[in-house]
């Protein structure tokens, strides 16, 4: 009896050893592999699995209804990280030697994976797509040149959010004496928007106070007690994980009003806004893109890949926030790919090649419109010098039961985020002894 | 001075939330021994299958409180049978290292069965000022933290007469002062472990209830054992009026100190000031305020 339940235990070990490891799309000849360094389980499993989720969803389609970009099919595999550093590395290093021609290109999801990372992609000529997060100068490629922050970095949502709070009050002139209050996850992460909101209070004349929240964020009682203090026009909420539903419930607690916080766009999905419940009817939050499921690009997934392919990741997931931001992310990567093709014919491509598609990536509206992506995404066009594309945030208010827009693309204060982002890439570049300079196409 | 005491208040509230997390650990030292690094978990465990099987089947609160009760205590007796009845007599650090590969798999287990998704769980308590403080003080006391406050009151209350007045509770006390004297006089100390993982599933359920519905049912549930720790330091492992006490002054301490010595330094101090007033007690009080000194005979 006692051996048979040891073996009933080791048996559902394995079980569970298994479930944890992501779903793997076997590496084929002749496919562009791309290696996906995922998480789906630990602290921010469902902020992975609805990324990932919508990421795989649209290789899957980009597979099934095209068979492929012109003609060349894709394959993954997925390495599970869960948001770990050290396993982040592992997995980089993994999928680096999985196919002749290298990974295509990594999304870390994850800053401090990113951080561990940067070093290592140019040695290993492998791009890394850095999607609203990451490190905020490497939008400086002349500095970072295997580094793509794409769309928006962390200081163009801080301005962003500075901005559209200044258009709540009747303009930025109105912002002289208000008081607005930085509720930060403290840590790398929590910590990026200081500097350009500190550039940006003495700038517009208004008060700051920076708050921060010790990791990870489940109990916040005194830094709301401070907040009711101090009494502030409106809080930024610069929150990860458990860290942001917290801190609905906690402001609802205080009696401070939910229509004068404004999230980050980690800070503004639904996993936050349905764990906090009732408490977060009417907070905003900034977004790299739209949620919905209106869009054409949704509706192949829908059909094609969960309904004729039967090969969807949950259907509970499409058109959220972060599901929507995988699926963006992953046309990214399609993309880069595409536009690489013309230059280097249409085979398996390198990182290295790869890494040119990414730079010379040109989504203008119409070419977004043709891919299915109408507004869900602002136009984007990358060079040597801009790594980001856009600069732009569009911001969201979440009504109860979903997110409606409220606000159409805006960007901050973009002279001041570039100029803040060519110091620090330059102070980098010092210090690391780079030479910066664009890479030969 | 009324900042103060709102401070204060609040902090004595957050306390009793991080005295249910503590009481689970408590239980399980008395009864064995055993440091519980699973205690977390279970939190998790709990809550999970709260909200899953109340997803799955759409019963009301009452009727899946039981179900999942039941889970937790068939989870206690199966921890007993695979985990710890192989180890008896082993050293206590070996059933540490076992509660370590406990917490682990139990994690695992819950996400594999429930998914990783966030819910949210609606106990049907407002988590709102109270509105009498707030009119005749001008202070803001949550109704939420009140009433887990009275919950946690009501769990140690029941805790106490099970300790103190029922046959098992008075055998788990001896099991606890001795364990081999109780094996001489009959007591099955299998029984006893079997009944006590269990009563810690039970309050890891209460406790997942209350955090649950606080933050929303997800794997940070598993870091509240991180509050946990301080108070136990503080309070004693063997004494449940100690997990109270402790977690009022960890709870009171750190908010203060957040609050008012926290701007000076930055800020973000409450995490590690926890600790740090624990390990002060340490010095001083190696056994916690509650605990029992150990003489050892060399």
């Amino acid at each position: 009896m006692k051996t048979w339940m040891r073996i009933l235990a080791g048996a559902t070990a394995l079980v569970i050893g298994a479930g944890a490891v992501a779903p793997v799309a076997a590496q084929q000849p002749n496919t562009q592999f791309i290696g996906i360094t995922g998480y789906r389980v630990g602290p921010y499993g469902a902020n992975g699995a609805a990324f990932f989720g919508g990421f795989i969803d649209y290789l899957n389609l980009v597979n099934e209804r095209d068979g492929g970009v012109n003609g060349v099919k894709l394959s993954w595999e997925e390495c599970e990280t869960e948001y770990n550093n050290a396993k982040g590395v592992e997995c980089y290093e993994r999928l680096k030697t999985r196919a002749g021609t290298g990974p295509t290109a990594i999304h870390p999801m994850s800053t401090g994976i990113t951080y561990a990372l940067m070093e290592k992609a140019p040695t290993d000529k492998i791009p890394l797509i850095t999607f609203g997060y990451g490190r905020t100068d490497a939008t400086d490629g002349r500095v970072f040149p295997w580094v793509f922050p794409l769309m928006s970095n962390y200081w163009d949502a801080a301005t962003g959010i500075v901005k559209f709070i200044g258009d709540k009050e009747g303009g930025d002139a109105k912002l002289k004496g208000k008081k607005i209050a930085l509720l930060y996850h403290d840590s790398a992460y929590g910590k990026e928007p200081i500097p350009v909101l500190e550039a940006e209070a003495t700038k517009l004349g208004f008060e700051l106070k920076t708050i921060p929240v010790p990791h990870p964020g489940n109990e916040q009682q005194s830094q709301w007690l401070q907040i009711r203090q101090y009494k502030p026009d409106w809080v930024i909420l610069w929150g990860w994980g458990v860290m942001t539903a917290t801190a609905l419930q906690t402001a609802q607690k205080t009696g401070y009003p939910r229509e004068k916080m404004v999230g980050n766009w980690w800070a503004g999905s639904e996993i936050d806004t349905v764990a906090a419940g009732p408490a977060a009817t009417g907070y905003y939050a900034a977004s790299l893109n739209l949620a919905g499921k209106s869009y054409p690009v949704t509706k192949d997934v829908e059909s094609i890949v969960y309904k004729k392919a039967n090969k969807g990741s949950k259907a509970e997931l499409v058109g959220t926030v972060l599901w929507n931001r995988g699926v963006a992310a992953a046309m990214f990567t399609v993309e880069a790919v595409r536009t690489a093709q013309a230059k280097f014919g249409k085979k398996p491509l390198t990182g290295e090649q790869v890494r040119w598609g990414i730079e010379n990536l040109d989504l203008n509206a119409a070419k977004l419109k043709s891919l299915g992506f109408d507004t869900m995404l602002p136009p984007l066009k990358l060079s040597c010098e801009d790594h980001g594309g856009s600069g732009q945030v569009r911001f969201q208010q979440w009504d109860g039961k979903e997110w409606k827009s409220a606000s159409d693309w805006m960007k901050g204060d973009t002279v001041l985020v570039r100029k803040m982002i060519e110091e620090s890439a330059a102070k980098y570049a010092t210090e690391k002894g780079i030479k910066a300079g664009c890479l030969p196409g | 001075m009324q900042f103060f005491f709102e401070v204060l208040i609040g902090g004595l509230l957050a306390g009793v939330m991080y005295s249910l997390v503590a009481l689970g650990f408590v239980l399980i030292y008395k009864a064995s021994g055993v440091f519980n690094f699973a205690q977390g978990a279970m939190v998790f465990f709990a809550a999970l299958t709260f909200v899953g099987v109340q997803e799955k089947t759409g019963l009301p609160f009452w009727a899946v409180l039981p179900i999942t009760l039941a889970v937790m205590v068939l989870l206690g007796i199966l921890t007993e049978r695979i985990v710890l009845r192989p180890l008896v007599n082993q050293p206590q650090i070996t059933l540490f290292m076992a509660t370590i590969g406990l917490a682990f798999f139990i994690e695992g287990l819950a996400q594999l069965i429930w998914g990783t998704e966030v819910r949210r769980l609606d106990l049907g308590i407002q988590d709102e000022p109270i509105a009498v403080m707030m009119d005749n003080f001008d202070m803001m006391v949550s109704s939420f933290d009140v009433t887990a406050a009275v919950v946690a009151g009501v769990l140690v209350a029941v805790l106490a007469v099970f300790f103190n007045k029922t046959r098992i509770g008075r055998a788990l006390r001896a099991v606890a002062d001795d364990h081999q004297a109780a094996l001489a006089v009959g007591i099955p100390l299998k029984q006893i472990w079997a009944i006590v993982w269990s009563v810690a599933g039970f309050v890891a359920l209460v406790a997942g209830l209350l955090w649950g519905a606080r933050n929303g049912v997800q794997f940070a549930l598993t870091f509240v054992a991180l509050k946990a720790l301080p108070v136990l330091i503080l309070g004693g492992f063997e004494s449940i009026l100690g997990a109270i006490v402790g977690g009022l002054i960890i709870g009171a301490a750190e908010k203060l100190a957040e609050v008012y010595l926290g701007p000076m330094v930055g800020g973000g101090i409450e995490g590690w000031f926890a600790y740090m007033l624990a390990l002060l007690f340490l010095l001083v009080r190696p056994e916690g305020l509650f605990g029992e000194r150990r003489i050892d005979r060399v």
